[in-house]
């Protein structure tokens, strides 16, 4: 059965790594749902977060192969129960098209959104949230017209302590 | 990339060009096979002033030059080092990297780029080699300033080597060449993010031993893994205190004599019966320094189902990929072996050793009787294999291409000692053959190295005799010539109907090809003239070709069919 799994992998900064891991999504034919790099909690750590769709049995062995490429440090997967992320939406409106009584209030209260900039003729709203949250802004925005709206990756932090602690033993045993 | 270095050379001032050549000598290069051009030429001008310490051997072609480093690797087991320029001379490496990256041979390629300003302009001979090779490369980097090349090189020549060996590939643009630095070089001996060789787990081994002293029918299967790790004699001694029977892969052909009790022979697609059929009968499997290719294992779903497996990797991404191990143990053979000695009983397995022979002498009756001393009136590739036998003795070390030539040679050939067979084994690339014969030879020159070859496969680096020609390696070559790309064929004739689709090959006079390049040789078409036309080829000073016409549609079994059962493996 496939699920949702969310990769963590921490790397050494290093230029080409993002194509060496990438690859072994598209040379297995699997679609990357989403990638985001930043830096981590260590000095020269960098941490990739991908999220994708497959089975347990195809997800334990892609980390294996992603924590195989000598710049990577470690590479761990969890399902969505075990970890905490969140994604980013910016959505551009036209400002008449909503500004017209208590809806933009509504809407900002109710989506827990923000507005970020406001213009004569267009505005940004953003939301974060899960997938079916900013999903869900995005339909109900729709019947206002959208003009641009764009999702960032999932940015995720394991809940399971061991996996830090681990994390941790191997760059210091070094 | 946090490292490890140790420092093994004093501070002086020189060029990157001169300092790749200061750490090929440091790192004890004295062999590089290669090929120059615009992009590499500083480096090869800085060659010229180490004649003395390294020897450069120029090829015919850059792919000719990196299966050449892969025959040295694998007769020495030292890393193999390339170069070549930037463009052309860097994409005709891939083939040869892509080989060393499946088998698992450690190599570093040197390649030539073009100067950093023109990186990404699409100047002349540029291509983006670094993502090229990015998927067939255990690691590669590209250096564009002349201070960052000692630390990529010592790197790179420990990545190569440690673990599961690999190619690396350093591309080293123009500039860097040129470039005048401060050169120092240290010796790299660990990085943060690699960890070569997992630790073992001593509960992991003795569960493996508790499997073992419990088992009735075990069934060791090993790879090249015993070869890589040196752990021929700690696994003699195991299968010996053991008495359990034992088969192997492709390239662990040679890490136990052909002719101990214990070697059931060869697994897999074209390997012998009883191991394969037997595969579908033991209670244990016990798989050392090997990773299930599905060549061996043909239909996954049918595999050993039957049985508890063992699984004996370097490698952690290798366990459970392909079939479920329920002990698996992580870390170097060697040392897993000695330990696991220690943890088992000294035991023998009579009845179920006879299961094996019985298959012997079944596929001796139906298969290698017929194809040893055939009743046809043309050779078979099975008699020239056994004739070459009779006057080696086993002490020769074999290359082989691809194909059913390859097959044939790997099944009949008798091994005395390890490193002894060299073929393409998970690429299966034709063309491999005569330059890894090449490089084989001229690592290890004491070795008698013979080249078997068919038509097809000599044709695709046969421009490698000018190789020979210019170094006076003296290799044995002999070509199986059915006139067809055989393995093809045979597939044709098993599996679509007959229908021989761009296989016939019409072939040119290959012995006069190689009087041209002033090797000696020789045709024949008659039984009568092989045994001393083989004696001949052995006892002539220098290279010689030995062209033998064999059966043009003759096949290759038995056979497990692409995706059949080991269990359906074929006798015709
Ligand atoms: C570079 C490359 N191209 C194509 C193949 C597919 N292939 C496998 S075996 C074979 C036939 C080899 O013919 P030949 O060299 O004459 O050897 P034979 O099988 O007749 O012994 C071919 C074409 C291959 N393995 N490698």
């Amino acid at each position: 059965m496939r699920k949702t799994f969310t990769i963590s992998v921490f790397t050494e900064n290093s230029i080409g790594l993002l194509n060496r891991i990438t690859s072994i999504f598209t040379r297995r034919h699997l679609n990357i749902e989403s990638l985001n790099t930043s830096e981590s909690e260590l000095a020269g750590v960098y941490r990739f977060t991908i999220v994708v769709r497959t089975t347990e049995d195809q997800i334990k062995k892609l980390v294996l192969q992603i924590e195989k490429q000598v710049e990577v440090l470690r590479a761990v997967f969890h399902e969505d129960d075990d970890t905490v992320f969140q994604e980013i939406a910016l959505y551009k409106v036209s400002t008449k098209s909503v500004a017209d009584g208590n809806l933009v209030e509504k809407l900002i209260r109710d989506n827990h959104a923000r507005i970020l900039s406001m213009e004569q003729d267009f505005m940004i709203i953003e939301k974060t949230g899960h997938k079916e949250e900013t999903q869900e802004l995005l339909r109900f925005l729709k019947e206002y017209g959208i003009i641009e709206f764009v999702r960032s990756g999932r940015v995720s932090v394991m809940k399971p302590m061991n996996e830090s602690i681990e994390l941790r033993k191997r760059i210091s045993n070094f | 990339m946090e490292a490890l270095l140790t420092q093994v050379d004093k501070k002086i001032r020189t060029t990157g060009a001169d300092a790749v050549l200061k750490s090929l000598i440091a790192e004890e290069v004295a062999l590089v096979f290669g090929y120059p051009g615009g992009a590499i030429m500083p480096i090869y001008d800085a060659l010229y002033n180490y004649q003395e310490e390294i020897r450069h051997v120029l090829t015919r072609h850059e792919q000719g030059a990196i299966h050449a480093a892969q025959g040295f690797a694998r007769a020495t087991g030292k890393v193999g080092a390339v170069m070549a320029t930037s463009g052309p001379g860097a994409t005709n490496l891939i083939t040869g990297i892509a080989d060393a990256m499946i088998d698992s041979t450690p190599l570093v390629c040197i390649t030539g780029q073009v100067g950093s300003h023109l990186l990404g302009s699409d100047a002349f001979q540029e291509t983006d080699i670094i993502s090229i090779s990015m998927p067939v490369t255990k690691w590669n980097d590209q250096v564009t300033k002349a201070e960052e090349l000692p630390e990529a090189l010592a790197k790179a020549f420990y990545i190569a080597q440690s673990g599961r060996p690999g190619p690396v590939l350093i591309d080293i643009t123009k500039d860097a060449q040129f470039e005048e630095f401060d050169y120092q070089y240290k010796k790299c001996e660990g990085i943060r993010s690699y960890n070569p060789v997992p630790q073992l787990d001593h509960e992991q081994v003795k569960k493996a031993a508790e499997l073992i002293n419990g088992a009735q029918r075990p069934f060791v299967v090993f790879g090249q893994g015993i070869i890589l790790s040196g752990a021929e004699e700690e696994f003699k001694t195991f299968i010996e205190k053991t008495g359990i029977p034992t088969a192997s892969t492709l390239l662990g052909l040679s890490a136990l004599p052909t002719d101990h009790p214990l070697n059931m022979g060869m697994l897999g697609m074209h390997g012998n019966y009883g191991p394969n059929k037997l595969t579908n009968e033991c209670d244990l499997l016990i798989a050392i320094g090997m990773r299930f290719d599905d060549r061996v294992t043909g239909d996954l779903n049918t595999y050993a189902k039957q049985a508890k497996v063992i699984h004996f990797d370097i490698d952690p991404a290798e366990i459970n990929k392909n079939v479920y191990a329920h002990v698996p143990v992580l870390g170097d053979c060697k040392e897993a072996l000695t330990e696991l000695i220690r943890n088992v009983r000294m035991n023998s397995h009579p009845v179920w050793h006879q299961r094996f022979k019985d298959y012997e002498k079944v596929e001796n009756d139906l298969v290698i009787g017929e194809q040893i001393t055939p009743t046809t009136l043309e050779m078979t590739m099975a008699e020239v294999m056994d004739s070459i036998n009779r006057f080696t003795n086993g002490d020769a070390l074999l290359v082989t291409d691809v194909g059913q030539h390859q097959m044939v040679a790997c099944r009949y050939t008798r091994f005395n000692q390890s490193k002894s067979n060299i073929t393409s084994g998970g690429l299966g690339t034709m063309g491999f053959c005569l330059p890894a014969a090449i490089g084989a030879k001229l690592g290890a020159p004491e070795r008698e190295v013979i080249a078997v070859i068919g038509d097809g496969g000599f044709q695709m680096t046969i421009q490698e005799l000018g190789t020979i020609l210019q170094t006076q390696a003296q290799i044995k070559i002999v070509i199986l010539n059915n006139s067809f790309l055989g393995m093809v064929r045979q597939w044709q004739q098993l599996f679509f109907d007959k229908r021989y689709s761009s296989t016939e090959m019409e072939n040119p006079d290959f012995v006069t090809i190689a009087k041209g390049y002033g090797v000696a040789g020789k045709s024949i078409n008659d039984r009568e003239d092989l045994a001393h036309s083989i004696q001949e080829m052995l006892n002539h000073k220098g290279s010689y070709l030995l062209e033998v016409h064999v059966g043009k549609e003759d096949n290759v079994f038995p056979m497990v069919p692409s995706g059949a059962s080991v269990s359906d493996i074929r006798l015709s």
